[in-house]
């Protein structure tokens, strides 16, 4: 499509232009300050002498959080919670979604179980009952607290089952004929073909369990079991005095604790920057296979 | 004789028939195992805790339980609405989850215009991917990153501000200004994920709508105004409808991290305020009670955005 490059639409583009720039710049660029500030000396981060490139640079920070025992010991706890909760949730995932893409005459109860599912996401018991109930069967301060309740996650069953329905019936058919039982036909047919989807769901799924920190927080009574969110909402959030000892005091003198915050703060950040582009890729696929149909 | 014949036919299609569903059922027992698990788990952590709603019925003690402790009536419900702040933290919650929704539906379909209008590949691919970014991003993060650099004293946004002449401005604690640096973080958060759903409903429009209009003789703005805005119509529509149901989930993850004592008086949501009565001051009856109504508006907010989104879209979750 061509235009005359009139002087107003001329214009328009360089204002186009620079304020898409703009929106970019201030998504970009509190990241890259923060992990400017983690690279510099705390002088010149409380200072305000950085911006986007680090002012006497030096890792300390770094050195820091990474000797700090609890910051290490709350990212172990996070990578096991997404190594267990991950699976758990994509098996669940997979057996409800198989049956709720069923047709009524596959399996009568198909609308039964269908809302009972969606009535899970239409009405939340609240935050005082569900915490009664975890601690009633007795996951409280467990690993499990954090992955057991939320095992089934529904808006997944909700994409996949989407995506189950819109497979061919052919295909299903004819091994059906062959006497093939339902696991064979969601093993052998159903999931060779939504890799796609099932790439969408286990990110989200993985994202889920990364970025969690309510549940850590009210659920462990320990500190030592926070994973690596919760860990950080008490550290940079909080700031509650009673989790420094005396050597980290003494430290804080040397290293700011706004440049050891930075620091902690990216080392939060790489893992999902490093899964960004694939979230990238497979969000769209997963929006357009799950969302709006019309 | 024809109708010993008829009855005969009739008992064996009958028998047929019954054979039929056992083998029906029989094809059907291992959708059941399939469920079972995932039904369990939902009995019990989403459905466990609807009953256990009934604690906003009751003089709540943890030692006794569900089920030994006293019942009294609707007095947790008395004592909520007597409370002085109750009205203000609904008035806060609607507020802010109001102007969220609104400026979460005009920011990502300006911003997917306007990059409709980048014909520079790479430049369009480059900031789709940076505003993408911090939906991504937990609000923990977010906020360590939002309290750092909106900081008074040595945050860079105030140092910024200060070079054009500006007094510091205490944006997390100033009571004023506080929902609003609410509402724009969020924005900031999520505007890049509303963005990429209008690209993509952008992409489904039919290009010979362009041409003809260019031969027409329609500008870039003709063309934005009646062929762009209305053929992404209907997933604003149905995006609008959707986030209304969201209308009491003010969000907690994101105030709970952001918010202190200083700004209570206008960043106190309803779900804050559960949080602290209930969590951390044991008033587990009232607590309860406030969440209980809450997700019963919610729930009726929810289900009727679905119904009007269903009947302006055909738009259906199942």
């Amino acid at each position: 499509m061509k235009f005359k490059k009139s002087p107003g639409y001329i214009l328009f583009l360089i204002m186009n232009y620079g304020v898409l720039f703009f929106l970019a710049a201030t998504c970009f660029f509190p990241i890259l300050h923060v992990l400017a500030l983690s690279m510099s000396s705390s002088t010149a981060a409380s200072s305000g002498r950085v911006l986007i490139l680090p002012v006497e640079f030096n890792l300390q920070s770094y050195r820091y959080v990474i000797e700090n025992n609890a910051f290490l010991k709350a990212f172990a706890v996070s990578a096991e919670r997404v190594a267990l909760g991950v699976p758990i949730n994509m098996l669940l995932t997979v057996l409800s979604a198989y049956p709720l893409s069923r047709r009524k005459e596959q399996f009568r109860m198909k609308t039964f179980f269908t809302w009972f599912f969606l009535i899970t996401i239409l009405f939340s018991g609240g935050m005082i009952p569900w915490y009664m109930v975890i601690k009633e069967t007795g996951l409280l301060d467990t690993i499990w607290a954090m992955i057991i309740p939320g095992a089934v996650p529904v808006f997944n069953v909700i994409l996949l089952v989407n995506y189950f329905r819109s497979i061919p019936a052919e295909l299903e058919e004819a091994a059906y004929m062959d006497g093939a039982s339902h696991w064979c036909i969601l093993w052998k047919i159903f999931l060779p073909i939504s890799v796609p989807t099932l790439a969408t769901v286990t990110l989200f799924s993985m994202l889920n369990h990364w970025n969690s920190w309510f549940d850590g927080l009210i659920l462990m009574n320990n500190p030592d079991k926070y994973p690596l969110q919760s860990y950080m909402q008490t550290i940079v959030i909080s700031r509650d005095p009673t989790t420094l000892t005396e050597r980290d005091l003494d430290l804080l003198k040397i290293i700011s604790d706004k440049t050891t915050k930075s620091a902690q703060l990216f080392i939060a950040m790489i893992p999902i920057i490093c899964v960004y582009p694939f979230l990238q890729k497979y969000f769209t696929t997963g929006l357009i296979v799950g969302g709006i149909k019309g | 004789m024809e109708e010993l014949e008829l009855k005969g036919a009739g008992t064996a299609m009958k028998s047929a028939m019954r054979s039929r569903k056992v083998q029906q059922l029989k094809r059907e027992i291992p959708l059941y195992i399939m469920l079972m698990p995932a039904v369990v788990i939902l009995l019990v952590y989403a459905y466990g805790p609807m009953v256990g709603n009934v604690i906003a019925f009751q003089r709540f003690l943890p030692g006794k339980g569900l089920f030994g402790s006293e019942f009294i009536g609707l007095e947790n419900f008395v004592y909520m609405f007597k409370m002085p702040n109750i009205w203000s933290v609904v008035y806060n919650t609607v507020f802010i989850s109001g102007m969220k929704i609104v400026l979460g539906i005009i920011v990502p379909v300006t911003v997917a215009l306007m990059l409709n209008e980048v014909h520079h590949i790479a430049f369009k691919r480059t900031v789709q991917t940076i505003i993408y970014l911090p939906y991504f991003l937990s609000w923990v993060i977010l906020s360590g990153i939002i309290i750092t650099i909106l900081s008074p004293s040595d945050g860079i946004v105030n140092q910024l501000l200060g070079y054009i002449g500006i007094e510091p401005i205490f944006f997390l604690g100033d009571e004023k200004i506080f929902p609003y640096t609410i509402v724009v973080t969020d924005v900031w958060k999520n505007f890049g994920f509303g963005t990429i759903v209008y690209l993509t409903a952008l992409t489904s429009i039919d290009p010979n709508l362009y041409e003809a209009s260019l031969i027409d003789g329609a500008n870039r703005w003709q063309q934005t105004v009646h062929i762009t805005l209305p053929g992404i119509s209907t997933t604003i529509i149905l995006l609008s409808v959707i986030s209304v149901g969201n209308i009491l989930n003010a969000g907690f993850e994101q105030i709970f991290n952001l918010y202190s004592p200083m700004v209570y008086s206008t960043g106190d949501i309803l779900d804050t305020l559960v949080y602290r009565m209930g969590i951390q001051n044991y008033q587990f009856g009232v607590a309860t009670a406030i969440g209980l109504i809450k997700s019963v508006v919610a729930t009726i907010f929810i289900v009727a955005s679905n119904k009007a989104a269903e009947k302006i879209g055909g738009y259906r979750v199942f």
